[in-house]
């Protein structure tokens, strides 16, 4: 009986927030949940597969807008998965060997993941933007690198904003995750490799990767799970003026559903998200456990 | 072991408890149901838009007021006061919920599409004698509250209209007049840019979505277009439509008296902090721009205000019937103090007090302005709101047309400001997604 009792709060938490909240989605994505129902939502008329119809019509311009986006979220989680591993990766490495003030170095590089998001990705937004912003400022006026001062926060340049601030805010995480990882390799690994003549990248290669394989598959997945669903940080960087280079999936289902009030609309494209995340995280274990079982 | 079981077994009701509470935490109001026996004083929460220079300055203006609505009638008022870039989903999440506030303001334009919700109290024929009567209103304003034909679900709080504003100074060492036609206005912006003096004809709040579709709206009208038909289906891709669509872009893309970087001021605050700094000769802002001009350093005597002009031979169109009007939640427990509460706010004297700290014209029959102590401003003001408005589509869908057309204004300065051009083509494609998006949410 206690082990269930114990668990019970678990279970029912786990249910009021993630479970039912789902299934109410589901359900979302069948009726016709506009603002005539918005005050009573059980009698929205059922819609069938409509909403989905209306997703995936590429040929109208609510479809077009979803793929447009889902294009753009694909390259920008490659793209930011892609450098904060690349540069957790780096850090972890370059701190795995003792220096004075490693401790210092190690906290500063901790601090955009420590920051609440909202400051950090808020501060992003006024250092980008293009007369009063800090980046413009520096390049034109003190290194005079630039003479018309591009916008970051519209247009195509919209994209490289998001994908750096995206990754500020992401690579610490990745930065922890490998150096905890790096620990527990065994030191005589490296000796041992030292003593045959194998150079700093061949050890990375043969020794590091290899051994940190575990924790690489579950970070690669987190980030990019993380990323792909990114709500925050177009929804603070951009506001109410998202560039479509900046049209975040997550984002973009968000103003679907709320600024046309149709619910239903947007719960059918997030169902369809969860679908295709769901496909990826599957394949990618499939794959992964495969390979790791012939290794 | 058995202590521990028992303890166990005390912690999931405390837990369970402990989410009941969370959950139920929001509800309309602390007192429970009161208000109707007068038990209990009844407390009511009150949504208000942002009217002043900031949400604090708000607090500021209204808690005097609502404290002094609390000694009249010893009904309690929890004020929240709201932006405007949140105010629209907090509403609709109130909505969803049930859980909101009792009383709340809401964008004029939006009364039709919110009483489609079925979530707001219509203002029957008792109501309306308990807040005094709808004669006491004028008549156009009262008629923003609701679809024709329908006892309304708000009733006006401020009225507001377009003007257009231009830096006297600025105008005289130009040798120039005000503009009485867009041509003029054209002319006029064109000699008051230069670029290298960073000084440009105008400032344009080109990233806000709300403050587009305004214009979208008025320049579509002034050149004859009409943004939904009889039937309520939108008509967005109307050539009239796209001229006027076009003749507002092109300020910023041909004839260049618009500073780019204003397709990042997504509020009109920040056009008007330009203004009143004399970066730029003129603005277009609804009358409560006073307040943040004058708070800015520049006095009532130093910009005059004209009508927003339309081309020659175009219809005189020069603002909507803009304004705030007050909303009953149906759903509140305190029906009789929240009617007591519109009552209080619409009342002579109420407006009287707000009407200079938040700028706005009186919605009450046969009163003065009282927002600004420039005689020709007020006045210019009473004429373009009673003679040279146009209401805003009063049809369910309007709020999906402001927020689709918006955002598809603030794409086209995005991609202006960035270098590219925009073409009727182009504005007619981006109407089409917008209409495209409302007929979908509509089914029409």
């Amino acid at each position: 009986m206690l082990p269930y009792v114990l668990l019970a709060p678990a279970v029912v938490m786990e249910l009021l927030i993630h479970i039912i909240p789902m299934f109410v989605g589901i359900w979302m994505s069948f009726v016709r949940l506009t603002k005539f129902f918005l005050a009573n939502w059980s009698e929205a008329p059922w819609a069938g597969l409509g909403n989905y119809r209306l997703a995936v019509d590429v040929n109208s311009s609510i479809g077009r807008g979803l793929l447009m986006s889902f294009g753009v979220t694909l390259a920008f989680s490659i793209c930011a998965l892609a450098l904060s591993w690349g540069l957790g990766m780096a850090a972890a490495i370059a701190l795995q060997q003792p220096f004075r003030g490693r401790g210092v170095v190690r906290t500063l590089f901790l601090v955009p993941y420590a920051l609440p998001a909202y400051a950090g990705i808020l501060t992003w937004n006024f250092m980008l933007q293009r007369d009063t912003g800090l980046v413009n400022h520096v390049l034109a006026d003190n290194l005079h690198l630039i003479t018309d001062r591009p916008f970051w926060l519209l247009g195509g340049n919209a994209f490289a904003s998001i994908v750096t601030v995206a990754v500020w805010r992401l690579w610490p995480f990745a930065f922890l995750t490998i150096m905890a990882g790096l620990q527990s390799i065994p030191t005589e690994l490296y000796e041992a490799a030292s003593v045959d003549g194998a150079n700093n990248w061949r050890q990375w290669r043969s020794i590091t990767l290899p051994s940190l394989r575990p924790v690489n598959l579950v970070l690669v997945l987190v980030l990019f799970l993380w990323t792909f669903s990114d709500f925050n940080t177009p929804y603070v960087l951009f506001g109410t003026a998202q560039p479509p280079a900046g049209d975040l999936i997550s984002f973009h289902i968000y103003n679907a559903s709320f600024l046309t009030w149709n619910f239903g609309s947007g719960a059918a494209m997030s169902v369809l998200l969860l679908l295709f995340l769901l496909v990826v995280t599957a394949a990618y274990l499939l794959i992964t456990n495969r390979r790791s079982r012939r290794a | 072991m058995r202590l521990r079981t028992f303890l166990a077994a005390l912690t999931v009701p405390a837990l369970a408890l402990g989410a009941a509470a969370c959950s139920s935490g929001t509800s309309t109001s602390g007192a429970g149901g009161a208000g109707t026996s007068g038990a209990t004083p009844a407390t009511l929460t009150y949504w208000a838009s942002n009217q002043g220079t900031s949400l604090d300055n708000d607090k500021q203006v209204l808690t005097p007021v609502l404290d002094a609505f609390t000694k009249q009638t010893g009904v309690k008022v929890n004020l929240e006061v709201i932006g405007w870039n949140d105010l629209q989903t907090r509403i609709q999440t109130a909505i969803a919920s049930g859980s909101g506030p009792d009383v709340l303001n809401i964008g004029n334009t939006w009364a039709s599409s919110l009483q489609a919700s079925g979530a707001f109290l219509p203002y029957d024929a008792a109501a309306m004698t308990a807040i005094g009567g709808k004669d006491k209103f004028v008549k156009a304003a009262l008629d923003t509250g609701g679809m024709a034909g329908k006892d309304v679900t708000s009733v006006p709080l401020y009225g507001l209209a377009y003007g257009l504003y231009y830096n006297k100074a600025m105008f005289k060492a130009a040798g120039l007049n005000p503009p009485t036609t867009w041509e003029d206005m054209v002319t006029a912006a064109k000699k008051l840019t230069d670029p290298a003096k960073k000084q440009y004809g105008f400032a344009l709040a080109a990233g806000s979505y709300t403050e587009n579709v305004h214009f979208a709206f008025i320049n579509g009208s002034q050149d004859g277009g009409s943004w939904f038909d009889t039937s309520g289906k939108p008509t967005f891709t109307s050539d009239e439509n796209v001229k006027g669509v076009m003749r507002y872009l092109d300020l910023m893309q041909t004839d260049k008296v618009v500073n780019p970087s204003n397709a990042q001021y997504d509020n009109g605050t920040k056009a008007v902090n330009d203004f009143a700094t004399n970066k730029v000769a003129m603005i277009l802002n609804q009358n409560n721009a006073d307040n943040s001009i004058v708070s800015n350093g520049m006095k009532t005597s130093d910009y005059g205000v004209v009508p927003f002009p339309s081309p020659t031979g175009g219809t005189k169109i020069a603002t909507f019937i803009a304004g705030i009007n007050l909303s009953i939640m149906k759903n509140t427990k305190n029906k009789d103090a929240a009617l007591k509460f519109v009552n209080f706010m619409t009342s002579p004297a109420t407006q009287k007090t707000l009407g200079k700290p938040f700028s706005s014209l009186p919605v009450l029959q046969g009163e003065t302005p009282v927002f600004t102590d420039n005689a020709e401003e007020a006045k210019t003001f009473q004429d373009i709101y009673a003679n040279m408005s146009k209401p805003l589509p009063l049809v369910a869908a309007e709020d999906q047309f402001e927020s689709t057309v918006g955002k598809a204004m603030n794409s086209m300065f995005a991609k202006i400001a960035t270098g590219g051009t925009i073409s009727s083509e182009d504005v007619k494609s981006g109407l089409k997604d917008a209409q495209d998006q409302v007929s979908a949410a509509t089914g029409s």
